[in-house]
């Protein structure tokens, strides 16, 4: 083990961290008010990173005009997906609800490469590319890299933003209703399917943030979508139901799979890439062992 | 099963009403049937042949599925995976130890099978879509093991080679002969799938899908029966697998990614949950659809030019989507369904009830 190098993994796989959080708090805003896990999160967040990379691009706009209209392009998927996709389902089982995100995910992968081609794209440099050096404490120093020092903190703003909404604004409160129960809240008077499509859009919304972020870190491909499958288990880690801890989930994930990255001195553990698959371990030691994740609703069950 | 039987014809012996093939014509247009499809490979073309091949592998491993998803109502996302384990099983067993490949191919199947249990162990706990995460986490550690651990043995990246099956002087190395092999896997697999369904095991399965809890309280021990789905799935799947290795005569570890896994899961939905005739009918359905887009797409470029180049990787996954889609929305009960409507309207012939 390199143990001088444990901060500089550290800081590099929280802030890497804050990115799977902000995919996974998609994931549970879904979750929360509809009872669906969208397999398609990845697909939505590539595509609105597809969108804002052409209109910049190719169109040439400024950057805060061509986030917006990506902001804009998010909103309607997630209206129409909701609308379209989703709704018709209502009251089937859960394996056709898991069986329509994932096909809608094929659907959109298919829909990106016929738009915008499956070649890998440059981003335009949205953050300056010079890293930020920190210390030196003794003899170590933390470098880190500005994207992803931006990402961190827009992702946490952006959960931070999502976590008082909910708690403070009426809409907040009509969503978490709805969460709790969709016949009680129609009954009190709440508009569960115009609930349903705010909460997809602002989903479609989150994702898209993730998919700026990570586009002007990595560049954009299609195969940008395959991220969110390491936001899966920062949801379960988290529970799937709270938002604290989807922020909690997606951390821990990143911070695990960077020191797995990094840590192991011997060259030969390192080659194995065993950071690829970390998280999915990490989700079957949860699964195998707390289910309902650290703040996820416990539901009583028994057989 | 599939069979078609006019107005008046009544089931009048118990052996008859158990029975899968009823009337002395049931069976002749299966052995009819059967024989058409054993002589095929001598009249038909090489590229019908290569369709077949893929639907016959494909039907092996959706009929695993269908057992897990479509009769016990598990859902599983690493079907692609287990497929794997299977082709790498038998590859290394013929090439390293010198297996024949006849006994190499259900070792791969009891291999992918003890890999499925391993899997399946979660559902104790678990259900429903924390199911599906666990089979999600196999289906990527089972590629990653594969590309990185025992490179030596199992190649990494690249994969493997792969020798055709021999059987004494005879090597299956065209896609003739390894047809034969394949359907009669495929045949095997599907009457004992139809078998299981028709037992006590099947409708423990069944009971297990429609409420765990009173298949509980009928005395089904339900984890035991869960994981029996889970291993005869997976066995199924190592079958597909091995010979897919066997056919295509290369393996690597990126041909079994989870795309695969969610086609698989879409050829039940689109055949038909809880039928052996599902299976059928959705591979068959979904992989015609994928000739038919290897057809058109040439075309549409020369109409749209400046499509040409992405249309052929699009258009796949688009059409299968959509598909998906549009049969959980207006037939959630697959072709399966149409077709069990289309027997009952000519049982009643020419009566309209």
């Amino acid at each position: 083990m390199n143990w001088n190098l444990f901060p500089q993994f550290f800081v590099t796989g929280l802030l890497t961290g804050g990115v799977y959080a902000l995919i996974a708090l998609g994931l549970v805003i879904i979750y929360k008010s509809t009872r669906i896990f969208n397999f398609a999160q990845g697909h939505i967040l590539m595509i609105g990173g597809f969108v804002a990379w052409w209109f910049m691009v190719n169109a040439g706009w400024p950057l805060w005009s061509a986030v917006l209209v990506a902001i804009v392009v998010a909103i309607l998927l997630g209206l129409l997906i909701e609308r379209l996709a989703l709704r018709p389902l209502i009251g089937q089982p859960i394996l056709s609800t898991i069986l329509m995100t994932l096909a809608l995910s094929q659907f959109l992968q298919g829909v990106a490469i016929l738009v915008f081609g499956a070649q890998r794209q440059a981003f335009p440099e949205l953050f300056p590319l010079k890293p930020l050096v920190l210390g030196p404490f003794g003899d170590i120093r933390i470098i880190l890299k500005l994207p992803l020092v931006w990402s961190f903190v827009i992702a946490m703003v952006g959960v931070a933003a999502f976590a008082l909404f909910f708690r403070f604004t009426k809409a907040g409160l009509a969503m978490r209703a709805t969460a709790e129960d969709h016949q009680l809240a129609q009954s009190v008077g709440l508009k569960v399917r115009r609930i349903f499509g705010v909460t997809w859009s602002i989903a479609a919304v989150v994702a898209t943030a993730g998919g700026i972020l990570l586009g002007s870190i990595s560049g954009i491909d299609p195969n940008l979508a395959l991220v969110a499958f390491k936001a899966f288990p920062a949801v379960l880690f988290g529970g799937l139901e709270s938002i604290p801890g989807a922020i909690v989930g997606g951390l821990t994930v990143g911070v695990v799979e960077s020191l797995v990255a990094g840590l192991p001195k011997e060259a030969a553990l390192r080659e194995m890439g065993l950071a690829e698959i970390t998280p999915f371990v990490v989700m079957l030691l949860v699964l195998l062992f707390k289910p309902d994740g650290l703040f996820g609703l416990k539901r009583i069950e028994r057989i | 099963m599939a069979a078609i039987r006019p107005s008046g014809d009544f089931d009048i012996t118990y052996e008859r009403d158990v029975a899968v093939l009823r009337q002395p014509w049931h069976w002749g247009v299966a052995i009819a049937f059967v024989i058409f499809l054993f002589t095929l490979p001598l009249f038909a073309s090489g590229y019908l042949l290569g369709i077949l091949n893929m639907i016959g592998i494909t039907l092996i491993a959706v009929q695993g599925l269908s057992i897990l998803t479509g009769y016990t109502g598990q859902i599983s996302l690493g079907q692609a995976a287990f497929m794997a384990v299977g082709a790498y099983a038998s590859t290394v067993l013929v090439t390293r130890w010198g297996v024949p490949f006849w006994l190499a191919l259900p070792c791969a199947g009891l291999v992918a099978g003890v890999v499925g249990l391993v899997f399946g162990l979660p559902s104790l706990r678990i259900k429903g879509f924390y199911l599906a995460m666990a089979t999600l986490a196999a289906q990527f550690i089972i590629p990653w093991f594969f590309r990185n651990v025992a490179k030596g043995l199992f190649g990494g990246t690249t994969g493997l080679v792969v020798p055709p099956p021999r059987l004494g002087s005879l090597v299956f190395d065209s896609g003739r002969m390894m047809y034969v092999v394949i359907m009669a896997v495929a045949c095997l697999t599907t009457i004992v799938s139809k078998n299981i369904a028709r037992t006590r095991l099947g409708r423990a399965f069944l009971s297990i899908r429609d409420s765990d809890l009173a298949a509980e309280v009928l005395g089904i021990n339900i984890f035991t029966y869960k994981l029996r789905a889970f291993f005869i799935s997976a066995l199924y799947a190592g079958l597909a697998g091995s010979l897919w290795a066997h056919y295509a005569r290369a393996i690597r570890p990126d041909q079994f990614d989870l795309t695969s896994s969610v086609w698989y899961l879409g050829m039940v939905i689109v055949g038909g949950m809880g039928s052996t005739l599902g299976p059928i009918f959705g591979t068959v359905f979904i992989r015609l659809l994928r000739e038919l887009v290897i057809v058109i797409s040439p075309w549409i470029g020369t109409l749209v030019p400046a499509l040409e180049a992405n249309v052929l990787a699009a258009l796949g996954p688009m059409l299968f989507g959509l598909v998906i889609m549009l049969f959980l929305i207006f037939e959630p009960r697959g072709l399966a369904h149409r077709w069990e409507i289309f027997k009952a309207a000519w049982r009643l012939r020419p009566f309209a009830y």
